[in-house]
């Protein structure tokens, strides 16, 4: 099978090259001689071909790198490293990104099939997506290129083949880690396709935004699945790695973070684009800028060049995603400077009070924290080679530097939404923000009131105006509405419930954004909640308490189990709140045999108040009593609500628009006998 | 009766200044323990395990491991001496080395890493409010509509507003 996987390999390489070369000389044939198409035409269908082959050979490498994780080939020196005999089989499937080679592979073979369905769906737009075929088949040959030569998954064994293999990570079997990595990078991947599209259009001066329409619906894809990718890793390092936090500045977790930023402002600009045809060379810098991140990233991480918690991920392959980044760079700084007569705007923005203005603002924020996250991540590198020593570039840093950032973004996500295209009057101003502005203003006297105390140190005072901000934008996104549904509640004398559905479905892009952005404020409450954690360590044998907060625990027990994969310690705790049993928690401690690794297993009571979050932290050698680490984090989970809201915001954003028709037939179903009443009727009532 | 009436102002002044004394020298303590308490996750929180981790050196949950025990050792015994944080975590970086701080200091050319963030979002905010205000000022305004009717304007805005959904 490692045999097949090879070949499998090779043979993706060669059909991407093929893609490529016949897809260059199609179109620049079709550029320079537009009347003798009937020949390049037939080369680029054959390149696309080729192209979906290529798919078909990397799904074929990636099937035999996990049927020998599952047949437990430990001849294959992957599998040798990844994977053992007691594995259970989710985690022999999660072997495939576990390491440098099989998540290369994994990247390579999500990137076909992106490129496969682009490819399928060609007749969107055939001459485009020729275009961004060839382009994603350039990509496609450096990621295949790096499995053939770099990191070979299917390397085999020198020498003896050993009878078990070394297992996976512990820190790396766990449930969400079968779905996290394949998430992170159908969001990193997926951002090659508007890449492929933005450079194609300018490349082939593509005329009007229809490339943007034809690459919305991926982008957003994209970057759901980024974000999920992104949510999904920080609850894993809540729930595994044990130290009671979720998101620890880490310079893979800002990898992540980064393309995200860029991807989020590509989003919101691209709608000047499309409305009023601004920003076009920004917004092809935009998605330029955020694939080459999602690259950065990689380049940072796994050549080693700053230091990680993910160490798993260092290699020597740092020079090839040195190389790429510089030829995409240069091939995207050429095509811009060629083709920059194309991207001249339509129009001015005409007020700083506008819908243009925000979205501008917006950008400049989002980019503004992805400097901040991306010069913090580089810092010790310029540092040492300037000044000789490294420094660290830690959590301090971040939170003093990107939450300001972070809480003038919530700020700017309730503004935008209610700000009109091309200029706000200051009536529309004062109409749209009285009341948010009170919700904001009333949210922060009833927090002092209740006991927050701002002054007392920067989280409480961070806290304080995240609350406010969250009460401000979500009244001024509710009365958006609200507005818009009571005109269509006098229209079909329906239920509230039944217009503001009515409302979302007739423009779901709209209304779901602004669930996203509902999301986003649940996500940041989340987030202040951190300002109050409290934690506690004692060491805890039989019957000892412990209190924090409103919780009492009381050891009832502490033991031993073994079983095939694992050796275990756990104590079990009961847990009283206001003097009533709550319930039972059981942390725990495991040594995996094969990688002969401890990890923890964090037992977590979360409620929307407060997490209880306990940790086993091993045994005291002198009195080898158990030490027990309590937490109390508030509000935690408020920021999974909030990741599923956005989730749900970005599907609605998704479905296309009730037609004209389609809301003409609703209301009259609704109206029933009476009449159907003219849209603008009723003026003056 | 007015004797026994001295004796028992004097007596309840004696008390009320015990009580102050006392009162104070609670608050003292408890200030003092309090303080301790923060200064220990102030400083345990601005520095890093050095057991190659990364992690924040309060943090840091390695099963069994020496150097973070070790580390908030030297840091509760530093704070047992009465040493000032600057010379705590000075006393650090001479056994550690730089990296044990968890973000640069704000001297020499590590004020650059903080500097930097801030200037450059300054100057784009700048840049952009200019850029805005330059646009609006080569913006021909669109010539005003001659008769207005405030009626057929209300219908219009309506229009406007409900087409808008």
């Amino acid at each position: 099978m490692a045999a097949f996987g090879s070949f499998a390999i090779l043979l993706g390489l060669v059909l991407c090259a093929y893609n490529l070369v016949t897809g260059v000389i199609a179109l620049r044939q079709i550029a320079v001689h537009p009347e003798r198409s009937a020949a390049p035409e037939r080369l680029a269908e054959s390149a696309r071909r080729a192209g979906i082959g290529s798919f078909v050979a990397l799904t074929a490498a990636a099937f035999a790198l996990v049927y020998c994780a599952f047949t437990n080939d430990f001849s294959v020196s992957y599998i040798l490293h990844h994977s053992n005999r007691a594995l259970p089989w989710p985690y022999k499937f999660a072997a495939l990104w576990s390491g440098q080679e099989g998540s290369l592979l994994l990247w390579a073979w999500l990137l076909a099939a992106y490129g496969f369905v682009l490819r399928v769906r060609h007749k969107v737009d055939v001459k485009l997506t020729a275009y961004a075929s060839t382009i994603l088949a350039g990509i496609q040959v450096f990621f295949t290129l790096l499995l053939v030569f770099a990191a070979p998954p299917f390397a085999m064994v020198q020498g003896a083949v050993p009878a078990d293999g070394f297992g996976l990570n512990p820190l790396l079997q766990y449930p969400e880690m079968v779905i996290h990595p394949p998430m992170l990078y159908l969001g990193y991947v997926g951002f090659s396709v508007p890449f492929a599209f933005a450079l194609g259009a300018l490349m082939m001066r593509y005329p009007g935004e229809k490339w943007i329409h034809i690459t919305r619906r991926w982008t957003m894809v994209t970057w759901l699945f980024l974000t999920c990718g992104i949510f999904l890793g920080a609850h894993w390092a809540y729930s595994v790695l044990g130290w009671g936090g979720y998101w620890g500045w880490d310079p893979v977790e800002n990898a992540s973070l980064m393309p995200w930023l860029t991807g989020t402002a590509f989003l919101h600009s691209v709608m000047m684009q499309e409305k009023r045809g601004m920003m076009k060379a920004w917004n092809v810098w935009l998605i330029f800028t955020t694939f080459m991140l999602s690259i950065l990233g990689t380049l940072l991480t796994r050549s080693g060049l700053v230091s990680s918690v993910h160490a798993f991920a260092e290699s020597s392959i740092g020079s090839w995603f040195w190389t790429f980044l510089v030829i995409v760079l240069s091939i995207c700084l050429f095509t811009y400077l060629r083709q920059r007569d194309h991207l001249q705007s339509e129009h001015k923005i005409e007020s700083l009070v506008s819908r243009e203005s925000s979205f501008l603002f917006n950008n400049l924020v989002l980019l503004a924290a992805c400097f901040t996250i991306l010069w913090g991540t580089l810092f010790p590198i310029i540092s040492e080679y300037i000044e000789g020593s490294k420094v660290t570039v830690g959590p301090p840093f971040y939170n003093r530097v990107a939450v300001p950032i972070g809480v003038f973004l919530l700020f700017l996500t309730g503004i935008g939404p209610v700000l009109a295209w091309r200029s706000t009057s200051f009536k529309s101003v004062r109409r749209n923000f009285v009341w948010p502005s009170i919700a904001g203003v009333a949210t922060a006297i009833v927090l002092m009131a209740a006991g927050m105390r701002p002054w007392r140190d920067i989280g409480t005072l961070y806290s304080l105006i995240t609350f406010s901000l969250a009460a401000l934008v979500t009244t001024a996104i509710a009365s958006e509405f609200w507005r818009g549904a009571r005109v269509i509640q006098r229209h079909t004398g329906r239920n509230m419930l039944f217009s503001m559905v009515q409302l979302t479905r007739r423009n779901t892009r709209r209304y779901g954004g602004y669930l996203v952005h509902i999301g986003v404020v649940i996500v940041f409450i989340g987030l202040a909640g951190s300002a109050f954690n409290q934690s506690q360590e004692q060491e805890m044998g039989f019957h000892d308490s412990m209190t924090i907060g409103p919780y009492r625990l009381v050891c009832q027990s502490y033991t031993q189990d073994s079983n095939a994969n694992y050796d275990s310690e756990y104590e079990l705790l009961n847990v009283y709140k206001n003097g009533k049993f709550l319930l039972q928690m059981a942390p725990e401690r495991r040594f995996y045999h094969a990688s002969e690794q401890t990890e923890t297993m964090v037992a977590d009571h979360s409620t929307l108040q407060r997490d209880l979050y306990v940790v086993y932290e091993g045994r005291n050698p002198d009195t080898n009593q158990p030490i027990i680490k309590a937490f109390i984090n508030p509000l935690v989970a408020w920021i999974w609500i909030g990741v599923l809201v956005m989730a749900f915001g970005t599907l609605l954003a998704l479905v296309p628009n009730m037609s004209a028709e389609q809301a003409a037939r609703t209301r009259k179903s609704a109206a029933g006998t009476q009449e159907n009443i003219p849209l603008a009727a009723g003026v003056g009532e | 009766m007015r004797r026994f009436g001295i004796q028992s102002e004097n007596g309840s002044l004696l008390r009320l200044w015990l009580e102050i004394s006392v009162a104070c020298l609670l608050l003292v303590f408890t200030v003092g323990a309090g303080d301790t308490a923060a200064r220990y996750e102030n400083l345990g929180h601005k520095m890093i395990c050095t057991c190659g981790c990364y992690q924040v050196l309060l943090e840091c949950n390695h099963v069994g491991c020496t150097v973070s025990t070790q580390m908030e050792g030297e840091l509760r015994n530093a704070l047992a001496r009465r040493d000032s944080d600057q010379l705590i975590l000075q006393n650090f970086v001479q056994k550690y080395g730089p990296t044990v701080l968890a973000a640069p200091t704000a001297s020499g050319f590590n004020l650059v890493a903080w500097i930097a963030p801030a200037l450059v979002f300054l100057v784009a905010t700048l840049g952009t409010a200019l850029l805005i205000r330059n646009w609006r000022l080569r913006t021909v305004p669109m010539p005003k509509e001659t008769a207005t009717n405030p009626h057929i304007d209300a219908i219009r805005e309506k229009i406007r507003r409900e087409t808008e959904l």
